[in-house]
């Protein structure tokens, strides 16, 4: 069948069933979008601008277990999807973007919207493609939803010249890829998993430490298995919520940065860390010379091989997907004769629950002024815990995680690895369209939402009933809070001045805005939210306490054992 | 410490800068860099001379097999290995200065390629410390260009970097 490239790139869409493309369209795009138009299998959601189009894609990728899509012009489209791009990159997100080019002559001509795309994304794709050839399409678009999708997974990009997308070719979709540079391992290696099974069996101090990895191999099921036989305590990273049941008696918290006590203490004094699908980062570790002081055996289970020994040195390294890796240790676990020793694990479990007893997720409540911490609890509770929740970036995105308890996985959205304030709102436009039928809110700031805000609109044409939680305390908080604690009270440029009225901001995009000050009004209002206008987009603009911190709190550059516990500690 | 890393990588356009970007991106040191196609015309060999702690020599040859496009990536060093370089020097040569310089180029095995009535095109081929020998053998004033084409490694014996 012989077909324009336009055509083929729609056609490979569907043969990928993808639902929906994210995007904007723009000149060099006009063909796609009319080919988009004569068809009705894929469906297109137009933003109001790129960014927020790879965003929604991405959240629909971190919600479900599809490749995301997101489709933009050349040019400004294509810039203004980079930092999409580069937050889906730090969180290894499957996604494929698809985006125009001026046509093949015009290429280095300094043409209209014309920018070296495959070089300004180069650093931050698992891989990208320039189309020459209207011939190469359907292999190059078969090839890039394969590299997103296996091995660490990533977002790959494919820009494609207007001329390409003009010219006619025979289309066939290649039912099968192979390329000789590319073979992710999947296997883990046997006789490792083996030494690690024994490591394991030996322990003395175990700790189980899991990341975003666990998420996006699928594998909460199988670290959930493993982690109950063996009885060991567990630590989610921020990526990784959701991964082993937060309400369960052996989840310790997150680690890291804004970690529980008990779960710092107990990674740093571990004598066997297993780390699954984790990368040691700094928000994590903190200072590596510091958690080398104590010594530890580590095994690291991860599907990229340069995530291993990279901040911190292994001893038993396993490259593989989780889910295969983690299935062979239960095996092999189960098949076992021995059991971890019971009174050394029982003397473990003691000194874990000595620093769980001191509570560092406390903070005082107050009748007059509405707590941050308490908003999300709130929400917690109101939603049964089973809400897609979906973050910004910044105190209110650390209070999300700390309070909102994840028992299952794709249920948090946020940018751990980039740190990209204003993907709140569209992560959660493009979990909403993938599950229409849950709740999903998101947690914002006052000056993280104000990032994306535009987006209000998009929710409107599609009537994406999100409820948007805004923890407005009139001030960039992470950065009031460092400010605070490290530039001597020094608050430049961190205070939002100007605010709109974020209520009024809300229906004048024809949603409901709901402004609540005090403390008393929080559970209403969201119940109200949740069921009055379950099919409505709700804007609660929460007036919290401005001068409230996120503890605990290790402080950069030094190690899990040196944390701020609360105020009192400063 | 001093490494050669060969890799064979397809032979596209934007792999090079695929893999210089990733050095400058990442803070690791390039001393050298040569490449070009391969007898299958589909991919290109490079050699790359870094310089790095173990760890770090570690993370460059995992973070190279990263890359798609990288087909194989082999720490030439860590064995017995040849290195190559090759080096065109273009040389003042007039009066009593003619004789000597022709006679240093047969010491170090250089042949004279181009010959002016005032210059030499000089061609040397060795591993790195002969070029900088001879460069060091010679008067510097009478230097007028040098181009080195980088560093060519391969493996001594059974050891063979192929698909």
């Amino acid at each position: 069948m012989v077909l324009t490239g336009a055509e083929i790139v729609i056609r490979c869409l569907q043969e990928e069933k993808v639902e929906y493309v994210f995007g904007y369209p723009g000149g060099a795009v006009l063909y796609i979008y009319d080919a988009l138009f004569q068809q009705e299998q894929v469906r297109h959601v137009l933003v109001r601008h790129e960014q927020a189009a790879v965003h929604a894609a991405d959240g629909f990728a971190r919600s479900t277990e599809k490749v995301g899509v997101a489709l933009v012009t050349s040019g400004p489209g294509a810039t203004n999807a980079v930092t999409g791009i580069a937050t889906a990159f730090c969180d290894s997100i499957p996604m494929v973007i698809i985006s125009g080019q001026v046509p093949t002559a015009a290429i280095g001509q300094d043409a209209f919207q014309e920018v070296d795309t495959v070089g300004i994304t180069r650093p931050c794709v698992k891989h990208n493609f320039l189309v020459k050839d209207v011939r190469d399409i359907a292999a190059t678009i078969k090839k890039a939803f394969y590299l997103a999708k296996t091995g660490r997974p990533g977002p790959v990009l494919v820009d494609i010249p207007k001329d390409i997308t003009i010219a006619k070719c025979d289309f066939e979709y290649p039912k099968e890829i192979s390329m000789r540079s590319y073979s992710p391992v999947v296997k883990g290696h046997q006789g490792q998993i083996k030494k690690a099974v024994q490591l394991l069996l030996e322990a003395k101090r175990p700790m189980i430490y899991t990341g975003g990895g666990v998420v996006l191999a699928n594998a909460a099921e199988q670290l959930t298995k493993l982690t109950r036989l063996l009885g060991f305590p567990v630590t989610n990273t921020l990526m990784g919520l959701g991964g082993y049941p937060a309400s369960d008696r052996q989840y310790l918290g997150m680690p890291g940065m804004h970690g529980t006590y008990e779960a710092n203490m107990a990674m740093h004094y571990s004598d066997v860390l297993l780390a699954v699908g984790a990368r040691f980062d700094d928000r994590v570790i903190g200072n590596p010379a510091n958690f080398a002081e104590e010594p530890r055996k580590i095994i690291h289970i991860d599907i990229d091989p340069s995530s291993i020994s990279k901040r911190v040195k292994v001893d038993v390294p396993i490259v593989g997907d989780l889910k295969d890796v983690l299935d062979e240790m239960i095996r092999q676990l189960e098949a076992a004769p021995t059991r971890p020793d019971a009174s050394n694990l029982a003397a473990w479990w003691k000194q874990v629950e000595d620093w769980r007893s001191r509570k560092c997720m406390e903070y005082k409540n107050s009748d007059e002024i509405i707590k941050p911490q308490f908003v999300v609890q709130k929400l917690w509770e109101v939603t049964g815990g089973d809400a897609i929740v979906t973050s910004d970036v910044g105190q209110h995105q650390m209070w999300a995680s700390q309070y909102y308890r994840f028992d299952k996985p794709r249920r948090w959205l946020n940018s751990g690895g980039l740190g990209t304030m204003g993907v709140g709102l569209p992560y959660a436009m493009g979990a909403q369209f993938a599950h229409p039928d849950m709740p999903v809110a998101c947690v914002t700031g006052e000056a993280s939402i104000q990032m994306c805000i535009q987006e209000l609109s998009t929710c409107k044409q599609f009537r994406l009933p999100i409820k948007i939680c805004n923890l407005n305390n009139r001030y960039l908080g992470m950065v009031r809070q460092w400010q605070q604690l490290f530039h001597g009270g020094r608050y430049s440029e961190s205070y939002m001045d100007s605010l709109p009225d974020f209520a009024k901001l809300a229906s004048a995009y024809g949603h409901v805005g709901i402004r609540v000050d005090k403390p008393a009004d929080v559970e209403g209002a969201l119940r109200e939210a949740f069921t009055t206008h379950k099919n409505d987009l709700v804007f609660l603009d929460f007036q919290v306490d401005p001068t409230e911190n996120v503890y605990p709190m290790v402080q950069g550059g030094k190690g899990l054992t040196e944390m701020i516990l609360s105020a009192e500690d400063l | 410490m001093r490494h050669v890393i060969s890799l064979l990588i397809e032979n596209e356009s934007g792999a090079l800068s695929r893999v210089s970007g990733l050095f400058s991106a990442r803070g690791y040191n390039i001393e050298s860099l040569t490449v070009a196609p391969t007898e299958d015309a589909s991919m290109s060999r490079m050699t790359i001379v870094t310089t790095g702690s173990d760890d770090i020599i570690e993370q460059i040859t995992k973070q190279l097999n990263k890359l798609v496009e990288v087909v194989k990536v082999v720490d030439i060093s860590e064995a017995a290995h040849i290195e190559r370089e090759l080096m065109l020097i273009k040389v003042r040569a007039t009066g009593k200065d003619r004789e000597e310089m022709k006679r240093t180029a047969d010491i170090f095995r250089a042949r004279i390629i181009d010959v002016t009535d005032a210059s030499y095109v000089i061609e040397l081929t060795g591993n790195q410390s002969k070029l900088d020998a001879f460069i060091g053998a010679i008067d510097p004033a009478l230097i007028l260009e040098t181009v080195r084409s980088g560093v060519c490694g391969i493996g001594r014996g059974d050891r063979v970097l192929k698909l």
